[in-house]
């Protein structure tokens, strides 16, 4: 998956960003912890991640597979290892801890 | 108020209760956890708060036929089926048969970070979802506190879970929460602030290095509960609750008898033995033949075609076959033909509780007519005097539900403390024989006594018992102004009493022979008188004749001396020669 995901979009060898957004059907908490973790990536990540965002109302048996209990839910599957962080994102801070991404800063 | 014989519907509708199928725990709580609501279940470590959830779910499933789901927050799917599988659980078949749907639930503790306000509708949907797949009407979570170490924001996590149980409820499913016991609350995180239908408290001690379950109903809304603590095990087939003061007495009463298989000991129970479904102690110092009696008992059953179980708690069933024949009981053709069992079980092999409740198994597969335990008190030796007369309160009433006889033994330290440590337990029984060893004459002897029988006549008398090749005999012992004889001091004391009989039976012979002798001489003696009277009488009459004779000679002789006076010479011969003329003619 690792290799594939380079192949098709690498303009640089650089580790290519895998994040799952979970969220509970259209609440304006869900939209909002879609828009706190664009604005975070954008910045610090532009151009070098995916978000996937998956409905847990639609899909509830995927909630299992990432072992969601709180939405909203981020998993940073790529790169490893998986963090996990909860909540509306509207904390930057511990958004950017919990992804690992202050080092960078 | 006229219509009596109709009574009103009650406007309070009960609350409905859904059965654990646990044993003893639904006769607890009058029919199980409350229906649709919540109930927690928290104790310590290793209480069998998992288990408990477990078995609910599964007898459920197989016996109520309530689907279920199991969240489990501490234990994968396969650890919770290879758990349960030890206790018959089938975990993966109900999986498989959509019975139950197992949901491990896993979060690394401290690997989340938190930014911003969450809720816990993933662990809902999740939840909905495993309800909803299988239809389930029961769910259990274990143990919902993982939460608290692993999510952060312990406001948030309250309200959501406050919002859990809410949800739970308006789903309707029954659900059991476990929950870590707290040090000075029910639970380590409160959850009993929000579970508040019911509670049962888990508990695991220690006494005696004995460990001891304990179950309580700490809190019941809405129903009848009993209170006490009450022990549990965790045995073969699951849980099973042991409630000891639940149990009415609303026995079945039979007024057959069985014979004892000594009759005269039957004779000395108003002839006829005990009753049926009555509880028998038999107490005696070491080596009064307790189980020997017992084993006579259990003769006694097989000749009548009833199932015996024996329970003994010394000696291998071998040993007590071995033994039995030496005194001419044969044992083993009643083990053949299946009259007779032996359940052999050393008794520190395990608990009291654990004990009772393999007794009770073995019970109920065997279902005996008769039941002996030997002896009671080794059993009782594993816990305190009041955990030792509270299963046996169980155990009686157990047995008395179905009209077993039992026959218990009981191993006492002699002297006189024998009744009194005995008093506990005696007032559990409806008869009570004493063994007891009577030394004197440098001789031990063994004796028997009834010392209660309820409903029935019996006999107040000391009896000897002799233990010879052919069994018991139970013989009266000599009970005179020196006290009781036992043994050979009874036989001496017999022995004197038949030379004292024949001494007097001769004694008579001696003084009928002497009577007759008397007898015989008084008759001698009134025939000597007679005949001295005879003698006499014949004397006077031949006296009364001479008397006449000489008259008449007188007359005679005076006439011939007239004549001789007138003619002295011609008639003077004639007269002499009177009587010799008689003669010579």
């Amino acid at each position: 998956m690792k290799t594939k995901a380079i192949k098709k979009r690498a303009p640089r060898p650089a580790k290519l960003w895998q994040l799952r957004l979970y969220v509970m059907d259209q609440t304006p908490r869900s939209v909002t912890a879609l828009t706190n973790l664009k604005k975070v990536c954008e910045r610090q990540l532009k151009g070098l991640y995916r978000i996937t965002v998956i409905d847990l109302l639609k899909n509830p048996q995927l909630a299992k597979g990432d072992q969601i209990l709180a939405v909203p839910t981020v998993v940073r599957k790529l790169p490893a290892p998986v963090r996990t962080i909860i909540g509306d994102l509207s904390d930057t801070e511990h958004l950017l801890v919990g992804l690992d991404l202050r080092a960078d800063d | 108020m006229k219509k009596n014989g109709q009574p009103r519907t009650s406007p309070i509708t009960l609350l409905p209760k859904c059965p654990t199928g646990i044993q003893g725990l639904d006769e607890i709580t009058g029919g199980g956890l409350p229906r649709g609501r919540p109930t927690l279940i928290c104790g310590g470590a290793g209480c069998g708060k998992t288990l408990f959830g477990a078995e609910f779910l599964v007898r459920g499933a197989v016996q109520f036929d309530e689907p279920g789901v199991l969240m489990a927050f501490e234990e994968t799917e396969k650890e919770l089926t290879a758990n349960v599988a030890s206790l018959g659980f089938d975990l993966a078949g109900l999986v498989r048969r959509k019975m139950i749907v197992v949901d491990y639930v896993h979060i690394e503790p401290g690997d989340t970070q938190q930014s911003g306000d969450y809720d816990l509708e993933g662990l809902f949907v999740r939840l909905g979802h495993a309800i909803d797949s299988i239809g389930a009407k029961r769910v259990v979570l274990d143990t919902l506190e993982v939460l608290f170490a692993s999510l952060p924001n312990e406001a948030i996590l309250r309200s959501e879970l406050r919002r859990l149980f809410r949800w739970l409820k308006e789903k309707g499913v029954t659900a059991v929460i476990t929950a870590e016991r707290g040090r000075e609350s029910l639970t380590r995180h409160g959850l009993e602030e929000y579970v508040s239908d019911c509670v049962i408290l888990l508990d695991h001690r220690v006494n005696d290095q004995i460990a001891t379950r304990h179950l309580r109903v700490v809190k019941y809304r809405g129903a009848l509960h009993g209170t006490n603590e009450f022990p549990f095990l965790i045995g073969e087939e699951g849980l099973s609750v042991l409630p000891i003061t639940s149990l009415a007495l609303n026995h079945k009463v039979s007024n057959e008898r069985i014979a004892t298989g000594i009759p005269r000991l039957d004779a000395m129970l108003g002839g006829r033995g005990f009753f049926r479904g009555s509880s028998i102690l038999l107490s005696g110092t070491a080596g009064t033949g307790k189980t020997i009696i017992s084993s006579n008992f259990a003769q006694a059953a097989g000749r009548r075609g009833e199932r015996t179980l024996f329970f003994s708690f010394e000696e291998s069933p071998n040993q007590i076959i071995r033994n039995m024949h030496s005194i001419g009981l044969r044992l083993e053709p009643l083990v053949k033909k299946g009259l007779l069992r032996f359940h052999s079980q050393r008794p520190s092999l395990y608990g009291l509780e654990m004990h009772l409740a393999t007794m009770f198994k073995e019970i109920a597969a065997f279902k005996p007519q008769v039941v002996i335990v030997d002896p009671i008190t080794s059993l009782m030796d594993l816990g305190t005097v009041s955990e030792g007369k509270g299963m046996v309160t169980r155990l009686i009433d157990y047995l008395k539900a179905g009209q077993v006889t039992t026959l218990f033994t009981s191993l006492t330290q002699g002297g006189h403390a024998l009744q009194q440590s005995e008093a506990g337990m005696s007032s559990l029984m409806d008869a009570w024989l004493l063994l007891q060893d009577f030394e004197g004459n440098g001789e031990r002897n063994r004796v028997l006594y009834v010392l209660k029988a309820r409903g029935m006549k019996h006999s107040n008398q000391i009896r000897e018992f002799l233990i010879s090749d052919h069994g018991i005999d139970v013989v009266d012992a000599y009970i005179g102004a020196s006290g009781v004889l036992t043994g050979s001091a009874r036989v001496a004391q017999s022995d004197l009493e038949k030379a004292a009989m024949l001494a007097s039976q001769q004694e008579a012979a001696m003084l009928e022979r002497e009577v007759e002798r008397k007898r015989k001489a008084l008759e001698r003696q009134i025939s000597d008188l007679r005949s001295d009277y005879e003698g006499e009488a014949l004397e006077l009459r031949r006296i009364a004749e001479q008397v006449g004779t000489r008259t008449l000679l007188l007359g005679t002789e005076r006439a011939a001396s007239g004549l001789l006076r007138q003619a002295d010479i011609k008639v003077g011969p004639v007269a002499r020669d009177k009587p010799r003329t008689g003669k010579r003619n």
